[in-house]
């Protein structure tokens, strides 16, 4: 019963989304109701269909801008954390505790205060309005996240399967690529989803930072659908579903790997 | 098989000596079992022939080549843990194979040692496996099974049975000396359990505090101790010590005398410990020293009295059919020259002479 509660208010604000996004009208009908009367995919086709004045096609550079950001994101933040957080897992030197430290209380500042010196960097680098700045930035933001999450998992991988492998003739690095990465798999899976995730959603940096609409990534994109005089809510609605569509599609290709248990097993018990 | 030696092996850690000074020699084909209690520095020893761990003073050498700076990998020595350290997302064959493969052996050979490796332990069935699909016992193996296939100089054991229910272990102490015998390689094995120091090495080193106390084959250390420590280590229930004064031949305590028959080197004081296997002493009708009997553990065959005697505590033997109960004085009885002494500090003196 909890469960049903919990879940239908889970739902409900999404049920609505959907309903503006299939309703023909463009305006927020303020019933109760959260399924739609009447059912159109005008605004799906209209957001799909969008082009500039170029004639090129907003939407596709949009998901194309997204992706290209988010996994070069991803993959820039996951080769510097998991390097970063088994050293600090297995490894006693001088700065390790201020470093963790450190990364933690970067954590501590809104976004939004990094904004201007970022700004000024990235002009500095003249990596402004690219998509290869956005995704540096996106990447430290996520950093200290991702290393604490990794440091944590690491730390729960016996050391006595590195020493095993060390004795049987591995090299540090192969004891670390052979053996513990492939045990890191579920941390891998979580740390990548949150680097990817982060960086499809976020808004304010990319809008700073962008200023090509055939650049924008899907928020900033879905943002400037809200008109100075008029919001058309249907298209937005619409563009919210479509832009979320991949990440779902993502945690359940991931979901196997978020809850594996890999290290059971391997030492007693 | 080579030989390994240790000289001067000092180490540290944060501060804390761990390791003060130990020389050591393993010959070869040797199995040489590392006994004592937690916290000795047995197993910082091990890692330190291992490699894992660096010493801080003196050498190790393996097979007359000194390995100071010598990574594990190319020390040619194979070791079991404690935590079996199977990799859990490997089957059986391909943890076997691991070392092999990063050796880059021919594959027709890693499939035959594997092969080999699995028919000796019994894990042919279980090659394609992953471990938490094993029994203890079976991962056990495989943790052996993973040392044999490398067909190393030295093999390192870390309390591998420490993790196994009292049968198993008897099985493996059985199966890790036939092993033994058949590759006849040196092995060097950790433990702080008494009875597989005694039933698998063909000699025991006793540690205390970081110190080697003695090493030598296991009846040596069990008939002729060479301290107190030794002599209350090794045996089970221990070694009983009673303070004594000397007097020639005499040695006198509260409330019990014992002439010794031979072989009482003069020299240090007059005062001593007098010490007596339990298994020396029977609880009889008269006898040299009497005691409250505080508790009674019977074994079925045999059982011991734990005794409060005016000299001290005191643990003695009773065959079958004696009746011995709580709270009953009883009288001791010590087999023919049966008597250890040492020195009040805990040096050895003397030991009976009529010992196997």
């Amino acid at each position: 019963m909890a469960l049903a509660l919990v879940c239908a208010a889970t739902l409900y604000p999404v049920l609505w989304v959907v309903k503006l996004a299939l309703s023909p009208s463009e305006s927020l009908s303020l019933s109760a109701n959260p399924f739609p009367q009447e059912v159109t995919f005008r605004h799906f086709a209209a957001v799909l269909g969008a082009s500039d004045s170029a004639g090129r096609w907003l939407f596709g550079r949009n998901l194309l801008a997204s992706l290209t950001v988010s996994a070069a994101t991803t993959i820039i933040g996951l080769a510097l954390a998991v390097t970063a957080a088994y050293a600090l897992s297995r490894f006693r030197f001088p700065g390790r505790e201020a470093g963790l430290q450190t990364l933690l209380i970067s954590q501590m500042f809104p976004a939004t205060l990094m904004l201007i010196p970022i700004y000024a960097i990235l002009q500095r680098l003249h990596l402004l309005n690219s998509l290869g700045g956005l995704a540096l930035v996106y990447s430290t933001t996520s950093l200290p996240f991702c290393v604490w999450m990794l440091k944590g998992y690491f730390d729960t991988i016996p050391r006595d399967l590195e020493e095993a492998a060390v004795m049987d003739g591995a090299a540090p690095w192969q004891a670390f690529v052979l053996i513990v990465l492939p045990l890191a798999k579920p941390a891998l899976a979580v740390t990548a989803l949150f680097s990817f995730m982060t960086a499809w959603n976020e808004f304010i940096l990319a809008a700073t930072l962008l200023n090509d609409a055939s650049l924008f990534t899907l928020p900033v994109a879905l943002q400037r659908l809200v008109g100075e005089y008029r919001v058309e809510w249907g298209k937005f609605a619409a563009g919210a579903i479509l832009v979320s569509v991949p990440v779902m599609g993502l945690f359940f290709a991931l979901q196997k790997h978020l809850v594996g248990g890999l290290t059971a097993g391997g030492v007693k018990g | 098989m080579a030989e390994v030696s240790l000289k001067g092996i000092r180490k540290t850690f944060e501060g804390n000596p761990v390791i003060k000074g130990v020389d050591l020699e393993v010959g070869k084909g040797e199995f040489l079992v590392m006994v004592g209690p937690s916290g000795c520095g047995k197993t910082t020893l091990l890692r330190l022939i291992a490699g894992l761990e660096r010493v801080d003073e003196g050498t190790v050498s393996i097979g007359g080549r000194v390995v100071n700076d010598v990574q594990p990998r190319d020390r040619d020595v194979a070791m079991v843990f404690q935590s079996y350290a199977l990799y859990p997302h490997m089957t059986v064959r391909e943890n076997l194979a691991f070392g092999l493969r990063l050796r880059k052996l021919p594959e027709a050979e890693i499939e035959a040692r594997v092969k080999d490796a699995a028919a000796l332990l019994e894990l042919t069935q279980l090659l394609d496996r992953r471990p938490k699909a094993l029994s203890g016992g079976q991962r056990q193996r495989v943790a052996m099974g993973r040392a044999i296939v490398r067909r190393p100089q030295v093999f390192l054991f870390d309390e591998p049975l420490s993790n196994l229910d009292t049968a198993l272990r008897v099985q493996m102490r059985g199966e890790l000396s036939r092993l033994h015998r058949r590759l006849g390689s040196t092995m060097v094995y950790v433990t702080h359990d008494q009875v597989e120091a005694m039933t698998l090495a063909t000699r025991v080193a006793v540690f205390n505090g970081g110190v080697l106390q003695q090493a030598g084959p296991p009846l040596e250390l069990y008939h002729r101790p060479a301290n107190r420590f030794v002599a209350t280590f090794l045996g089970s229930p221990a070694m009983n010590l009673l303070p004594a004064r000397r007097d020639g031949k005499k040695l006198a305590g509260k409330g019990f005398a014992v002439e010794v028959a031979s072989g009482l080197p003069g020299g240090a004081g007059p005062d001593v410990l007098v010490g007596f296997r339990p298994q020396e002493l029977e609880v009889a009708s008269s006898g040299f020293i009497k005691g409250e009997v505080e508790a009674v553990e019977r074994l079925g065959f045999d059982g011991y009295a734990f005794l409060e005697t005016e000299a001290g505590k005191l643990c003695a033997r009773f065959g079958k059919g004696v009746e011995v109960a709580v709270g009953e004085t009883v009288s001791v009885e010590a087999a023919r020259d049966a008597v250890h002494v040492f020195t009040a500090d805990g040096t050895a003196l003397r030991h009976p002479a009529n010992l196997g």
